[in-house]
């Protein structure tokens, strides 16, 4: 195969000294320092506000791998966060307690389910691709909803964080927040040596023109599929945290309107970018809850800079970093 | 660059925000619900807890007060959010409020572990009055079963041969439903549930309700799907063809929007706006004259919260890390009232009279009014699975 | 049997308002290629702004009225501004950009109006079930929806059929850069096709505020069901969005009134009521899939695209 490769197409985090990779690394090292922030201060609320933040942040790592990568604009990414959440709730209510069978169940239950959506959804593209993606987002909703033993409507608390036999206390607020933030990296790692493979390639060229991908011979539709499985089943692992996180679980969670804030944080961060997914997500929850601070309407600010992120920012928050303006 | 600057400006006002809180305040973290379409009830509560501090001039046992107001805008995540930072941002020394079962339940993890002092004033889930019950944990309203079991109790003395059931599906439209089959000795024709919160139309169900021939229906819908579920009950005809007896469904504050159409539907509940006792006279009147509004029993029992949380610190002289004294004298329920009687049961639940109230015309106005106390010194039906004893 | 009939007119009756929503919805997508989350942002405006003129002039006609002219305008403005930008971009943008719309437009009505909803009430007339067929009631107001409603929905297709504008917009749902090379100027053409989405889902927000609600964040819920609608029904056709609007609104009200009974034969009472709506709403979404799966193009497409 001797397709030209476009220089913009090489995901490999450029050591060059440019805006964007001096505010990726210091955004990088203001967070792993975050936990003695807390300590010294005894400031808690901060500490568990930045843990939710690296959780969607993974999320948002996993969407970025179809979304941003294999330009698959799903639109029900949520529903592997709650997958993975109600794993942990479900086995924890029927007395599973151990970590080491809630957390592959709910990677393997979140893998299984992206498999039969993606075989079914991978059939179609464009718009048709985001709406039926909706609506298998909106089916589990539904069955979380009708699961009357765990709660329904009004959610599963859950009493007891996975236990992993004494190798981590998952109460330990620190301990669990730098879990969290390892689990991070290794996703963003993960990612990386998937896009620069053959298999990364294969997914970002079928973005760019799928026909050409399938003259030259790739199965495109498998690769689409694996894809979208691997990003299934890392947002489940984020669900478990997540579920751990809160010690409660509800259909809430898979709302569609969450798994716009998935997509609003991936293209805030500047689609088919590695670290773009984790400076979305900062922004947009630390937006949140900043403007929530300042302002008793928070939102007449934020759905603005949205809107305008949307119509003139191209590349999200990374583009502008990069000075990248216009389409 | 400009966007370095944002995150770290956030982080700085984020760090700034949560002070260290001095020791001469009294903090009280408030869950309501303050929007959508239960907002009324959430007003009528804050209504209410302000008054309460006025009366005791803005300060709980000689010490000044702050009151964080929290909106769990009904759903239980949101709750769970929110009590989670009044706990863990704010915190504060005590919680009170939670009208929805099910926000209740789900934050009531957070607030036992964190040992927070919390008066419910108005959530009566049947768990937390049962197993769940907490020794931090203090209810000045009712246990959901109790107010219907009233209710039951009357239709058999009425002689009401048959009912059809309607609620929400939520923990307390199940309790409320359960509660009435407890008591009433009739036979229940129906029982149907409907999604809560967003179900708001009910023509289903009254159909349902008329197809099975049953004498009577007896409902629940709080706030403003009681509005609702009246003004469609009298649409489809219904009224005047099959009588209706609710719980919760009609009260203060749906009165002035319903009008002529709550006249003649009675319903039960352990305060009215008539009790003759000297501290409700004080509440109603107070409560007419700064509002304009008259008040209803939610308000009632977030008045008595004040009166409990004001107990408490006197008792311990201000000490509020004294909180094993603060629990132990709020168990002695060592206040006025605005029900009369008030004792708390070991599961920190109530033990009150109930009223039989029904709506009735004054000139222009329309009033709740007393009609018959039904049972007196009710304890709820749970207690005895709750572990704890009073004193310990 | 009876009861049954009762359910159907139910179902119709919520069809008739879906297909308001999705008329909008799908015109603009299939004439813009917009897709629109902030049309529920629109009928959320349309009930409380007929909510406030209701409160000042005492009528609910006249609220109406001034409702749909409000909604007009604020739909017009709004294109102009706001959604005309985002014509150039990718889907993505749109979903991204009319995703803050959403967030705003629930803001601002917190803003304006307060937290707390606001109520719609009806003439006194139109409090009373008429019998309608020996032992099936059913209240006028209700009634009243649907005629109304299927009076929009033939009027709408006499302006798409036999209009100038009409011919318009059929032009450009099918060939879009054909319209604009005939000169015809576009940019006027797609407000008025955005302003009049915006007044035919005020319309459906007006009718259904007095039995149901007025209250921030109403829109979200039934615009999922729009745009179900109009994937079922083809993107750009409204003969489609009618069809499948009926549908829906058949799926789940009969869905709901009848499945927990059924399920109550083998789970016990709050399980078959817990799980019955939830099976009956999984449907619609089932059906959905199995048309994009199957027929992607809908069940009456509109475009040769």
């Amino acid at each position: 195969m001797t397709a030209s490769l476009d220089p913009t197409l090489v995901a490999r985090p450029s050591l060059a000294f440019t805006p964007r990779t001096a505010f990726t690394a210091a955004l990088l090292v203001i967070l792993a320092l975050f936990p003695l922030y807390s300590l010294v201060t005894g400031n808690t609320f901060v500490l568990t506000l930045f843990t939710r933040v690296l959780i969607l942040a993974i999320g948002a790592v996993s969407l970025n791998l179809i979304m941003g990568y294999g330009g698959m604009v799903s639109f029900g990414h949520a529903a592997y966060l709650g997958i993975g959440g109600y794993a942990v709730g479900i086995l924890a209510k029927e007395g599973i307690g151990s970590g080491f069978v809630q957390w592959p169940v709910a990677v393997a239950a979140s893998a299984l389910y992206a498999l039969v959506v993606g075989a079914l959804s991978l059939r179609t593209r464009g718009v048709y691709f985001i709406m039926i993606t909706l609506a298998f987002a909106q089916m589990i909703y539904y069955v979380a909803i009708g699961l009357d033993r765990y709660g329904g409507d009004d959610g599963l608390t859950i009493y007891k964080r996975s236990d992993f036999a004494g190798l981590i206390d998952l109460n330990n607020k620190t301990l669990f927040y730098y879990l969290c933030f390892a689990i991070l990296l290794a996703s963003i790692y993960l990612i990386s040596r998937l896009v620069n493979s053959r298999f990364g390639l294969a997914i970002r060229g079928t973005r760019s023109n799928e026909r050409r991908m399938r003259a030259i011979g790739f199965p495109t539709v498998r690769y689409k599929l694996a894809a979208f499985v691997i990003a299934g089943a890392l947002c489940g692992l984020a669900g478990a945290l997540l579920a751990n996180h809160t010690n409660f679980i509800s259909p809430a969670l898979m709302h569609w309107t969450r798994s716009g804030d998935l997509i609003v944080m991936v293209v805030l961060g500047g689609l088919g970018s590695l670290f773009g997914p984790v400076i979305g997500a900062v922004t947009f929850l630390l937006l949140q809850e900043g403007l929530s601070r300042f302002t008793e309407y928070p939102d007449l600010i934020l759905g603005p800079i949205l809107l305008l992120v949307a119509i003139y920012v191209h590349g999200g928050i990374g583009g502008l970093l990069e000075g990248r303006r216009g389409g | 660059m400009i966007r370095l600057g944002v995150l770290a400006t956030t982080a700085l006002v984020l760090a700034a925000s949560p002070a260290l809180a001095e020791q001469k305040t009294i903090k009280i973290g408030f869950i309501s619900t303050f929007s959508g379409p239960t907002a009324a009830i959430g007003n009528d509560m804050r209504n209410a807890f302000e008054l309460g501090l006025d009366h005791l001039g803005r300060k709980l046992g000689g010490l000044p007060v702050e009151v964080i107001y929290e909106d769990d805008t009904q759903k239980p995540d949101v709750g769970v959010q929110k009590t989670q930072k009044l706990i863990e941002s704010d915190h504060v020394d005590f919680i009170a409020g939670y009208i929805w079962s099910n926000v209740l339940l789900a934050s009531l993890k957070p607030l036992v572990d964190s040992k927070t002092i919390t008066v419910v004033t108005n959530a009566g889930a049947s768990a937390f009055a049962g197993e769940r019950c907490s020794p931090y944990v203090f209810s000045t309203s009712w246990q959901n079963d109790q107010t219907p079991e009233a209710m039951g109790m009357y239709m058999n003395q009425k002689g009401v041969k048959s009912v059809f059931l309607i609620g929400p599906n939520y923990a307390a439209g199940r309790d409320m439903l359960a509660g009435l089959k407890i008591t009433y000795k009739g036979q229940v024709l129906g029982e149907e549930y409907t999604r809560w919160p967003d179900q708001l139309d009910f023509s289903t169900e009254l159909s349902k309700a008329r197809a099975s021939g049953a004498e009577s229906i007896f409902v629940f819908y709080p706030g403003g799907a009681g509005v609702q579920f009246i003004t469609q009950y009298v649409q489809s005809g219904l009224k005047g063809q099959i009588p209706l007896y609710q719980g919760f469904t009609i009260d203060e504050l749906s009165i002035p929007r319903l009008k002529d159409m709550a006249l003649g539907i009675p319903g039960t509940q352990e305060w009215v706006n008539d009790l003759p006792n000297e501290a409700n006279k004080k509440f109603v009147a107070d409560y007419i004259a700064k509002y304009k509004l008259r008040p209803s029993y939610y308000g009632a029992q977030t008045y008595d919260a004040v009166s409990l949380l004001n107990s408490a610190v006197l008792a311990v002289n201000g000490d509020l890390s004294n909180k094993e004294g603060m629990r132990k004298a709020m168990e002695k329920a060592d206040f006025k009232s605005v029900r009369g009687n008030f004792k708390f049961g070991n599961n920190h639940i109530p033990i009150q009279n109930f009223y039989l109230q029904d709506v009735v015309k004054q000139g222009d106005d329309y009033v709740l009014k007393t009609v018959a106390t039904i049972v007196e010194n009710d304890q709820d039906r749970f207690h005895d699975r709750c572990p704890m004893k009073l004193g310990e | 049997m009876l009861y049954f009939i009762e359910q159907c007119l139910n179902g119709v009756q919520l069809g008739m308002l879906l297909f308001l929503l999705a008329a909008g919805l799908t015109l603009v997508f299939g004439i813009m290629d917009l897709v629109n989350l902030a049309h529920g942002s629109l009928y959320m405006l349309g009930a409380y702004f007929a909510a406030t003129f209701a409160v000042l002039t005492g009528s609910f006609v006249i609220a109406l009225i001034g409702a749909l002219l409000a909604s007009l305008i604020a739909g017009m403005v709004l294109e102009v501004i706001a959604i005309r930008p985002l014509y150039r971009r990718d889907h993505l943008d749109h979903v991204l950009g009319t995703f803050g719309l959403i967030l705003f437009f629930n803001e601002l009505v917190r803003l304006v109006w307060g937290p707390e909803g606001r109520t719609l009430s009806l003439p006194p007339e139109m409090l009373t079930a008429v019998q309608i067929l020996p032992g099936v009631y059913y209240p006028i107001y209700r009634l009243v929806i649907i005629l109304a409603t299927l009076a929009v929905a033939a009027g709408l297709y006499v302006v798409v059929m036999r209009t100038r504008l009409g011919m318009l917009i059929r032009a450009g749902a099918s060939n879009r850069e054909m319209v604009g090379a005939l000169g015809i100027n576009i940019k006027l053409l797609y407000t008025l096709v955005f302003g009049l989405g915006a007044a035919l889902a005020a319309f459906a927000g007006v009718m259904q505020a007095p039995i149901l609600t007025v209250q921030i964040g109403m829109g979200e819920n039934i615009l999922i069901l729009a745009f179900v609608v109009i994937i079922i029904g083809g993107i750009g056709s409204i003969r489609g969005a009618f069809v499948a609007a009926l549908i829906v609104g058949l799926i789940d009200t009969v869905g709901r009134a009848f499945l927990p009974d059924l399920l109550r034969h083998v789970l016990s009472t709050n399980a078959a009521q817990t799980l019955g709506p939830s099976l009956s709403s999984m449907s619609i979404y089932m059906l959905m899939a199995a048309i994009l799966v199957f027929r992607p193009e809908g069940l009456f497409p509109a475009a040769s695209r």
